[in-house]
């Protein structure tokens, strides 16, 4: 191919204890919709941050439009025409939208017309947003639309996106690749990172898949199933989840007639939330992110107060109580935030172990913190859920995005919870991953756990809740056996095309 | 060209490194600018740095050193555990004020009766004199979310009128014919925090900074409430995940500077100044905030650097005095320290690359 628009040959990039990227090569042409695929730490988003200038290659040579290309910093990668979407937020929080709009611009117009101009191409690309919020407020799925729209106001020949639609819906996601096609026809060429094969397998013309830092295959998407997919990435077979052997129990956990204001100014507040659990079940909370989610998992988690008699865990009142006495009486929680939220960016995995893991397990003699047994306890999160790192001396900022999701979830599981709620359990996480996350849950639940999964993903929730129930608007649907459950019923719980106009709100 | 290159984990080795490398820029740039000034460079930097402590003077003014850097270190501690969390009080300086004004009252009202009882009263007032100073911004923040900065830095100038209006009226000496202050604590044997050791400036103040670095390292490395400061500044959101109450946080992080800016505040003025007067406080509650910067917000760190500062100070008096520096030269001087301080501390989260990287 003559015509290349990004070449890239024997790119290297080594980090303490992992070799992220190992000679690497491969070409996009104009108009190309490529893929990246490989497991959580397989070195994809180090890959990409190379391109944009953002890490400094050890060893490799990159072509763009034919000419040497050397970005020494995102600036000069912008000037060429390559824009980014990431997979971890690069948002302020405090400032509006346009505001962080214009942050990444080289010479931003005045705030009216740029206002003007991202409510144009938002609407025109179906991702609809109010250049005037702030994106403190704004939900995972919001703050994704930013990011996007950001990139689409530099007109770009390169456009990157890291795992761009792990928070949209499937609907969003829809429009969005109507987009992503829209440029691809007028020339752009798109490299694309994404964990959802069948995704790939509609959007992308080709891909290259990365195992271990290296280049393991390329392959024409359409003309593989997602499982082959999967097993090019692997390099073997992996097993699906098996939800069998599992008994319901007595009542354990209930929320009857929860309201909560909204969390912050134009966050959607909770209606009448009200939902039973039993010992042994999993309830899966579909809908998209931003109706309530968040909210719900805060009040379920104890950060946010409820009204007394609103959540109750073995018809004890737990409303009153906060995320660590909730943590001793069993009721456990994973937020869809990894970094900020979930874990603490700057602190290594030991310390992250201790932000939840002291209430339940001996990690602290008076309160006087043993570091030795909660080092122990990381190791047992990282070999127990293959989170890839070398070691629980580790920062947590320095994880691959699926590696941190795994630790933060097996911090939680291990712990032998009682209720466990877990949002976006696999956001960003492989397929291969995800499945053992899946099953981790269900191996919770029959145990004799109640686990809530909130989750955007449908099939996801389908393959391991036994009553599902939608969040829409703050609002809950009542919960029905999954069993028999048609696409037409759970569109119609999901608010149908309603929802679609929420998401857009 | 030079570009920074974010290191994955901040490096232990420039953590450490950063303070004596700010140091030692400090003498290079100080020394510069004194030679600007027609001062030998090399005799102003060791008026500062080593007559203190090895001069001809040095054990006079050896003894000055743990004096000064006693409340240097005894605030610094206690805002550090503060800024930590993200908590800033920038109102040490009254804090300070009025422990000592609380303690001071204790004494006076007692006076002249003798008892054991009395210095640890006056002790007891001083802490909470300051306790209740660093409150009030705590609980304007609290209920109103007010901005602690502002409120505590503008508490010092509400602090600084209250001294004034004590020092010439109710703590004023009856006995002092009409001249403002009150009586000198040093003659008071119930109430004078003495000299402990004699040569050493070691008082119960230095005693209690000692105390005061072991405990915040010891809540802050090893203890769990530590852990949960040091993640409210880092991730507020995780922090509140991990079970921190915010409001609960700012009123510890308020009040326990607060209480110990009280203390140092009582053992000054019922020890090394004895008397409460209008110019009572010598800026140390300000001076604290570089101190705590300076030692990177350790406690170990804070001790050093406590004690670094006390050295500038007592060297830079005696500059002035024995070179004729000019007191704005002395301050620039100790301006730069923080200033390269703050500098290199890059280096513990990036790393240099010189040169274009390979392509
Ligand atoms: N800043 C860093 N410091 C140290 N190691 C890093 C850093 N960034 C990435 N790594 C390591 O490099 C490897 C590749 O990470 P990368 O983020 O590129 O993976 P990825 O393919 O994007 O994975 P995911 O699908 O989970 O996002 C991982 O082992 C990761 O731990
Ligand atoms: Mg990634």
């Amino acid at each position: 191919m003559t015509g290349a628009l990004l070449k890239i040959e024997g790119l290297t990039k080594a980090y303490p204890g992992v070799v992220a990227n190992d000679g690497v090569g491969f070409q996009v042409a104009p108009g190309e919709v490529h893929a990246l695929l490989g497991e959580n730490g397989a070195g994809k988003s180090t890959l990409v941050k190379m391109i944009y200038g953002l890490v400094k290659p050890d060893a490799g040579t990159m072509q763009f439009q034919g000419a040497p290309y050397t970005p020494p910093e995102p600036r000069a990668a912008r000037a060429a025409g390559v824009a980014m979407v990431f997979q971890h937020f690069s948002l302020f929080e405090a400032l509006r939208v346009a505001e962080n709009v214009a942050l990444g611009m080289e010479n931003p117009p005045p705030m009216r017309a740029l206002s003007t101009r991202i409510h144009e191409i938002s609407t025109a690309y179906g991702l609809p947003l109010d250049p005037a919020r702030t994106v403190g407020d704004l939900s995972a799925g919001e703050r994704q639309r930013v990011e996007i729209i950001r990139c689409l106001l530099q007109d770009p020949k390169l456009l990157i996106m890291d795992e761009p639609t792990s928070v949209l819906t499937p609907q969003e996601v829809e429009i969005l690749f109507g987009t992503l096609r829209k440029l691809a026809a007028e020339g752009t060429a798109i490299l694309y990172i994404s964990h959802k094969l069948e995704e790939i397998r509609s959007l992308c013309d080709s891909a290259t898949i990365l195992r271990g830092g290296k280049v393991v295959a390329s392959c024409t998407p359409r003309e593989n199933s997602a499982r082959e997919l999967a097993e090019l990435m692997v390099g073997g077979e992996f097993a699906a989840t098996d939800r069998a052997g599992r008994k319901l129990g007595a009542k354990i956990f209930e929320v009857a007639h929860l309201n909560l204001a909204p969390m912050s100014q134009f966050g959607p507040a909770l209606k009448d939330v009200s939902f039973t659990l039993a010992a042994g079940e999993v309830l899966g909370i579909g809908g998209v992110a931003g109706n309530g989610q968040e909210e719900l998992l805060s009040t379920l988690s104890g950060e946010s107060p409820s009204a007394p008699g609103t959540v109750s865990l073995h018809g004890q009142d737990i409303a009153d109580l906060g995320p660590n006495d909730r943590r001793r009486l069993g009721l456990l929680a994973a937020p869809e935030e990894r970094l900020g939220h979930a874990a603490v960016p700057n602190l290594s995995l030991t310390e992250n172990a201790i932000l939840t893991g002291t209430v339940r397990r001996p990690l602290t003699r008076n309160g006087f913190l043993n570091m030795g047994a909660a080092k122990r306890f990381a190791e047992e999160i990282i070999s127990g859920f293959d989170v890839r790192t070398p070691g629980p001396h580790v920062a947590a900022r320095a994880l691959s995005g699926g590696n941190l999701q795994k630790f933060v979830i097996g911090r939680e599981v291990l712990q032998a919870p009682e209720v466990l709620v877990v949002n976006q359990p696999t956001w960003g996480v492989d397929a291969a991953a995800a499945a053992s996350i899946r099953q981790s849950l269900l191996d919770l639940a029959s145990k004799g756990a109640a686990v809530i999964v909130i989750s955007q993903d449908l099939d996801e929730l389908m393959e391991i809740s036994d009553r599902f129930c939608a969040l829409n608007e703050g609002r809950l649907s009542a919960p029905r056996p999954t069993e028999g459950l048609s696409m037409e019923e759970i569109g119609l719980m999901l608010g149908g095309a309603h929802g679609m106009q929420e998401a857009a709100r | 060209m030079i570009t920074l290159v974010k290191r994955p984990t901040p490096s232990q080795f420039w953590a450490y490194a950063t303070p004596l490398l700010a140091v030692f820029a400090t003498m290079v740039a100080g020394g510069i600018l004194f030679a600007a000034l027609g001062k030998d460079p090399i005799a102003a930097i060791k008026v500062i740095f080593y007559d203190p402590l090895f001069g001809p003077n040095a054990a006079y003014f050896r003894g000055q050193l743990l004096v000064k850097a006693g409340p240097l270190i005894l605030i610094a501690s206690g805002l550090a555990v503060g800024f930590r969390a993200g908590i800033w009080n920038i109102g040490a300086e009254g804090q300070y004020i009025m422990g000592a004004l609380a303690g001071a009252s204790v004494a006076l009202a007692a006076y002249p009766a003798e008892s054991h009882l009395l210095f640890p009263a006056m002790v007891v007032a001083g802490a909470l004199g300051g306790w209740l100073w660093g409150m009030i911004p705590a609980l304007l923040k609290t209920a109103f979310g007010t901005s602690e900065i502002l409120v505590s830095l503008m508490l010092v100038y509400v602090a600084q009128n209250f001294l004034a209006y004590a020092a010439f009226g109710p703590l004023k000496n009856p006995d002092g014919y009409g001249f403002p202050g009150s009586r000198n604590l040093q003659q008071y044997p119930s109430a004078h925090n003495p000299e402990l050791i004699a040569g050493t400036g070691m008082h119960w103040g230095v005693v209690a900074a000692f105390l005061a670095v072991i405990a915040t390292y010891v809540l802050m490395q090893r203890h769990i409430a530590g852990f949960r400061i040091r993640t409210a500044g880092e991730a507020p959101r995780a922090a509140r995940f991990a079970g921190v109450v915010p409001a609960k946080l700012v009123m510890f992080c308020l009040g326990l500077s607060g209480a110990f800016a009280g203390l140092a505040g009582l053992f000054e003025v019922a020890g090394p100044n004895g008397q409460i007067t209008d110019s009572f406080n010598a800026g140390y509650g300000f001076t604290a905030i570089i101190v705590a910067f300076l030692g990177r917000l350790n406690a170990v760190g804070i001790l050093l650097a406590g004690l670094l500062m006390a050295l500038t100070y007592i060297g830079g008096d005696m500059a002035q005095l024995m070179l004729g520096l000019p007191t704005a030269a002395i301050q620039v001087f100790q301006g730069m320290l923080l200033f390269f301080l703050l500098g290199f501390d890059l280096l513990t989260h990036y790393r240099l690359r010189l040169g274009r990287a390979r392509a």
